[in-house]
């Protein structure tokens, strides 16, 4: 006999009144996560918000980055300096040469847009060593990013895109972002005062955001990190590139790794007391330490169509034990954002079209 | 039947209601992670991928307890098909255990991501990189939490109204308290 069974039988009433406590229960339950999921919030900054502000600032191109659209895949290798390995545990600074696959790009979601010499341009490193933790990292030829957070990076893409109705940006929608947000002011004035170089290869990347290194003994130091092109610098010259190809950069680039290979050298910036790790707007004074961590050596290209950057997403968070994030909201930001565009992209695969930059098959050679 | 065949053994109901917990845990930290662009996603990333190994491993030993200890029968009185509801929901509860896990891993070595668990201990890949298989894996774990989530809602709506409306016994089987009722 069940125990229950002994019980004396419910009422009518009593039953309703419990079948509607079940039922509020269950409701409850649903609307919860619901709830959680973003669906019951308009206003929360969700990924796919981000994907719809993406959208409406470059238009829909299925199977492409939804920022830093048009690129092209590189491979080469690392090597260390004996100086990286005090700073960080991590294993590609103990490591005799370590693989690279990497991705030159231009800034924006648009994937067939001509190389404009303005364009912010972006190296995207992911360094493979063998057995160990990898590590990958997105850097921009930016000293210092327009935004500081979350909200400024999500309203900046929503003022800065065509309105709908006229196609062209919203002047007053910027004016109104800039208003509420003196930190993109600032940094807009040191970007706007950046020399640009002629192309990839003389270009100098910045990580932007800060992060820990931590060695071996357990002491962590805060750092921004850039490769500086070996090649020197030469400015860019509008009369130049007049006229040029929609893919002069890329071009550019492709034409100097046919006949040599290309160095940068992996600087980190030490920060100090002060320097702000959170604020990725505010630039880190001069005479700040640098320490020449390694070269990195891009010997070839290879389009997106062949090449094993496309389908990576270069993750400012996929890092080895050694490198740390920082409290920069931006990295949570950006490695979540990019999380959503690559699944979608990911799924668009098959839709696709080629990219713009594709060069020969012949480029696509072996190892060197 | 036998005053011990009533309920659950004591390691049934601790690795039910631990597993309830951690599973729940597991379903509102994923909802709420792929919809969060803030600082708390990192958190919830971080704490979604050792959860759900963890989940996967008690759902290994739950499986064993569950094969070499049977559970009390459903009382008789109960109609023919609420007996077969339950066996096949109790079913898929098991399998989603199972597979919301295999699925998570799968798909994030596809991606290829590294698959952190807590300090330097990352798991290897079990799959080769392959971007659409990722993106149709990424779909299934969300298809299956849905369901995982739905099927949870049935089995908490059917619990209760066995506490609540036929006071079977059913559900103090798995929640413990008196043997006895007291009169």
């Amino acid at each position: 006999m069940q125990p229950g069974d002994t019980q004396r039988p419910l009422s009518l009433p009593a039953v309703l009144v419990r079948l509607m406590a079940i039922g509020v229960i269950l409701c409850a339950a649903a609307a919860l996560f619901v709830y959680v999921g973003g669906w019951l919030s308009p206003d929360r900054r969700t990924q796919d918000r981000f994907m719809t502000a993406f959208d409406a600032h470059d238009g829909k191109h299925p199977g492409f980055r939804r920022n830093h659209a048009k690129g092209l895949c590189v491979t080469g290798w690392f090597d260390a300096a004996a100086e990286a390995a005090p700073l960080s545990r991590a294993a590609i600074f103990h490591l005799q040469r370590v693989p690279i696959v990497g991705r030159f790009a231009l800034a924006g979601g648009m994937p067939f847009a001509a190389d404009q010499a303005g364009t912010v341009r972006s190296m995207a490193l992911r360094f493979l060593p063998i057995g160990a933790q990898e590590w990958r990292t997105g850097m921009n030829d930016i000293p210092v990013f327009p935004v500081n957070s979350n909200e400024g990076f999500y309203e900046q893409l929503r003022a800065s895109a065509p309105d709908p109705a006229t196609g062209k940006p919203d002047l007053e929608a910027m004016k109104d972002f800039l208003a509420r947000h003196p930190e993109t002011v600032r940094a807009m004035q040191l970007i706007k005062a950046r020399s640009i170089s002629s192309g990839f290869a003389d270009d100098t990347y910045n990580s932007l955001d800060a992060f820990y290194l931590t060695n071996s003994s357990g002491v962590s130091v805060p750092v921004r990190w850039s490769a500086v092109a070996v090649q020197p610098f030469v400015a860019d010259d509008a009369g130049a590139h007049a006229g040029a190809e929609k893919n002069y950069l890329f071009d550019d680039l492709l034409k100097q790794l046919e006949s040599h290979a290309l160095k940068w050298r992996l600087v980190f910036t030490i920060g100090e007391a002060g320097d702000s790790t959170q604020d990725a707007t505010l630039a880190w004074p001069e005479e700040r330490r640098r320490v020449v961590a390694g070269i990195v050596t891009i010997a070839r290209a290879v389009s997106e169509e062949n090449g094993a950057c496309t389908d990576i997403n270069y993750d400012p968070m996929v890092l080895p034990d050694g490198i740390a994030p920082s409290d920069d909201p931006l990295l949570a930001a950006r490695s979540s954002v990019y999380a959503r565009s690559f699944t979608l992209r990911s799924a668009e695969k098959s839709k696709k079209p080629a990219s713009a930059v594709s060069p020969p098959v012949g480029m696509d050679g072996s190892a060197p | 039947m036998s005053k011990q065949d009533e309920r659950f053994t004591a390691l049934s109901r601790v690795l039910h209601w631990l597993m309830a917990a951690m599973i729940l845990i597991m379903l509102f930290v994923g909802v709420g992670m792929v919809s969060s662009t803030t600082e708390r996603y990192r958190y919830l990333v971080a704490l979604h991928r050792p959860l759900g190994i963890l989940i996967l491993i008690l759902a290994v030993v739950r499986l064993t307890n569950r094969l070499l200890n049977a559970p009390p029968p459903l009382p008789a009185s109960l109609p023919k098909l609420q007996q077969i509801a339950a066996t096949v929901s109790h079913i898929v509860l098991y399998a989603l255990m199972f597979i919301m896990p295999l699925l998570g891993w799968a798909m994030l070595s596809a991606a290829p991501y590294p698959i952190d668990l807590f300090g330097t201990l990352r798991l290897p890949a079990i799959l080769s990189p392959d971007a659409a298989l990722y993106a149709q894996l990424r779909a299934l774990h969300t298809d299956f939490a849905l369901l995982f989530y739905a099927v949870i809602l049935v089995h908490l709506g059917a619990a209760l109204l066995h506490a609540w409306i036929r006071r079977d016994g059913v559900f103090r089987s798995m929640a413990g308290g008196p043997r006895s009722p007291t009169p």
